[in-house]
């Protein structure tokens, strides 16, 4: 797997280099700006881009914007956006093209690396990974939303495990029941959500999406 | 209502057609004076009167009819001079009398006598009948004069009468704007609208704002030690202990090793969720990405009701003012979730006419209030630093609307 990365602090890109070639991951460039990242990308191959949201120059959301500009030329492009702190806003435009391959994850994730990898797997496969600091900021929101009001509290719960990323088999471990109910409770999903017959991919990440428009 | 220069600014001998059109206007003034000048000497009358007979019926009527009426002639007497100086007038509010029902009748008299506004009204009523009277008289007569000795000269057929006519002519022309500057300032100065009196409450006002805000950053300071001290520092120091014990334990014990790895790892993500706890608090990271505007559509998102935003703001706001306006309305929408019970809530953000103007409404029940120890009642506190204001508008039974307006200079 081929990685590119947008980091400022030396200190935290070097920790990423480190962590990816630890796990046989190939880091094809590290930079420290949005600008060089976007004109690396039209040259080098890769399989997905880590970004940090806050870069220079103006040490805002150039990384953020930088996320979505590189979606806009190359559409489910996977990126992984990287910060040290999460918005609920940010996480909506991020997902806005209804595409999924998308990471959006607080810093501190990286620390739990066997998980962090993991993460940077599945939005490479075109998974949408959102940090449970997002997810459950929106769940205390989508308490009284309409369309997910209809959902069960176990339903429910299977969402937000889908919307932090987790495979079927991942969140039967997770919630300790089989798989397959895991896959009746995501097909009760789909089915209440009004999400048409598609990849079961696809559907995940709009049900995400459902998840993160109610309002 | 006033053209583009006050009083003081009319050259007193150029002329000019904006000269004319200046007197023209200071005719009218002047005419209005002399007309007002009937009821201010009918109102000094009754009140001079009344007072020593109050103590029957008819002497209270009068009161009654009077104190209020020259009050309010007062009142019209300060905003003309204000308009034609181009000054602002201030209006302090009268001493209330407490009782109400038939116990009113009589208190709101006695009330009257200790105020000092009052008698400040009765003063300006005798001045504005005599010597006010007089200075007006002249600014409107002279032109009289001179249409008179016009009629003279054609009855008499006699060229001679015109002479004076110059004279009256340059006389008015000079005068016009002396008397009508004098009789003004004088008005204003009488109720103590000075430009010196008003800079001395504003020197007050902002000596007093500057001692609470000096007051506000000081403990805002102690909290942020405060929550660095017991917040992050001590997971770092706790953090520091971990990994020493488990470098210890790496040969002996791996696997109690790995347990305070894990542990120390744990440490790290709850230090990092106490600082950014606390740079929220200071400066919240998507207002410095985003702007008041996104910042508010980045709070309203996170609500469990849905908020309309409407925001119209040109350029980007200073950063300070733009801080405590965002929290300001993150309080305001904090109350709504919390007391309102609404359905919807809306913000609005505009500026006009160099004054940054955020609304912040709800359907809800209604009955806010700025109580104090309430978080608005810190929320104003710390706009008052900014000549800020917030006003809250909350009947029973709602709807209600917070309204917070600071001056801002937009970049």
């Amino acid at each position: 797997m081929r990685v590119v990365i947008a980091e400022d602090l030396a200190l935290l890109r070097d920790g990423l280099i480190r962590l990816f070639e630890a796990h046989d991951f190939e880091v094809v460039t590290a930079v420290d700006n949005a600008q060089t990242l976007l004109q690396e990308l039209e040259t080098k191959d890769a399989d997905i881009a880590v970004l940090d949201v806050r870069l220079p120059p103006s040490f805002t959301n150039e990384g953020l914007m930088a996320a979505v500009e590189i979606r806009r030329r190359r559409p489910s492009f996977p990126v992984l956006v990287l910060s040290q702190y999460v918005e609920q806003l940010y996480a909506k435009e991020l997902l806005a093209s209804g595409q999924g391959a998308i990471g959006y994850l607080l810093k501190d994730r990286i620390t739990d690396v066997k998980a962090f990898v993991e993460a940077v797997q599945q939005v490479a496969d075109g998974g949408t990974v959102l940090d449970p600091q997002v997810v459950s900021s929106i769940l205390s929101r989508a308490q009284r939303e309409a369309p997910l009001e209809r959902l069960t509290e176990r339903e429910r719960e299977v969402l937000a495990l889908m919307a932090q990323g987790r495979s079927n088999a991942a969140i039967a471990a997770r919630l300790f029941v089989s798989e397959k109910a895991v896959g009746k409770h995501t097909n009760s999903i789909f089915t209440k959500l009004d999400l048409p017959l598609a990849a079961d991919d696809n559907r995940r990440v709009l049900a995400v999406l459902a998840y993160l428009h109610a309002d | 209502m006033w053209g583009d220069r006050g009083l003081r600014r009319v050259p007193l001998l150029r002329f000019d057609e904006e000269g004319l059109v200046d007197r023209g206007r200071i005719w009218l003034l002047e005419l209005a004076h002399v007309v007002l000048a009937v009821p201010c000497m009918v109102f000094f009358v009754f009140i001079v009167v009344g007072w020593p007979t109050a103590t029957v019926l008819a002497g209270l009527l009068l009161l009654y009819l009077a104190v209020p009426a020259a009050a309010q002639l007062g009142r019209l007497h300060r905003y003309l001079a204000g308009a034609a100086l181009r000054q602002p007038v201030e209006v302090p509010d009268y001493k209330q009398s407490k009782l109400t029902g038939l116990a009113a009748v009589w208190s709101r008299p006695w009330t009257w006598l200790q105020d000092s506004r009052r008698w400040l009204d009765l003063a300006f009523m005798a001045f504005a009948s005599t010597g006010g009277f007089v200075m007006s008289l002249v600014v409107v007569s002279l032109p009289a004069g001179v249409i008179a000795h016009v009629v003279l000269a054609l009855v008499f057929r006699n060229p001679w009468w015109l002479l004076p006519i110059s004279l009256e002519m340059a006389l008015w022309w000079i005068l016009t704007p002396v008397l009508s500057m004098v009789r003004a300032i004088t008005t204003l100065a009488m109720y103590g609208n000075t430009l010196t009196a008003q800079l001395e409450r504003r020197v007050a006002a902002v000596a007093e704002s500057r001692a609470e805000s000096i007051d506000h950053s000081a403990a805002e300071i102690r909290r942020i030690e405060r929550d660095l001290h017991d917040g992050a520092q001590a997971r770092i120091v706790s953090l520091g202990m971990n990994i020493g014990l488990a470098e210890q334990l790496l040969h002996r014990n791996p696997e109690a090793a790995a347990a305070l790895l894990a542990e120390a790892r744990q440490a790290t993500t709850d230090a990092l969720e106490d600082l950014r706890g606390v740079v929220r608090s200071i400066h919240p990271p998507v207002l410095a990405d985003r702007g008041l505007t996104g910042a508010v559509e980045a709070l309203a998102v996170q609500l469990a009701l849905p908020v309309r935003l409407s925001a119209d703001l040109p350029g980007p706001i200073p950063a300070p003012i733009e801080t405590a306006v965002y929290f300001a309305i993150a309080e305001a929408l904090a109350n709504v979730v919390k007391h309102a019970g609404a359905q919807r809530a809306w913000v609005t953000l505009a500026l006009r006419e160099g004054r940054l103007r955020a609304e912040i409404g709800d359907d809800g029940v209604g009955g806010a209030v700025l109580g104090s120890g309430s978080g608005l009642a810190g929320v104003a506190r710390r706009l008052r630093a900014f000549d800020g204001t917030l006003v809250i508008d909350s009947p029973a039974g709602g709807p209600t609307s917070v309204i917070v307006e600071v001056p801002c200079a937009s970049s």
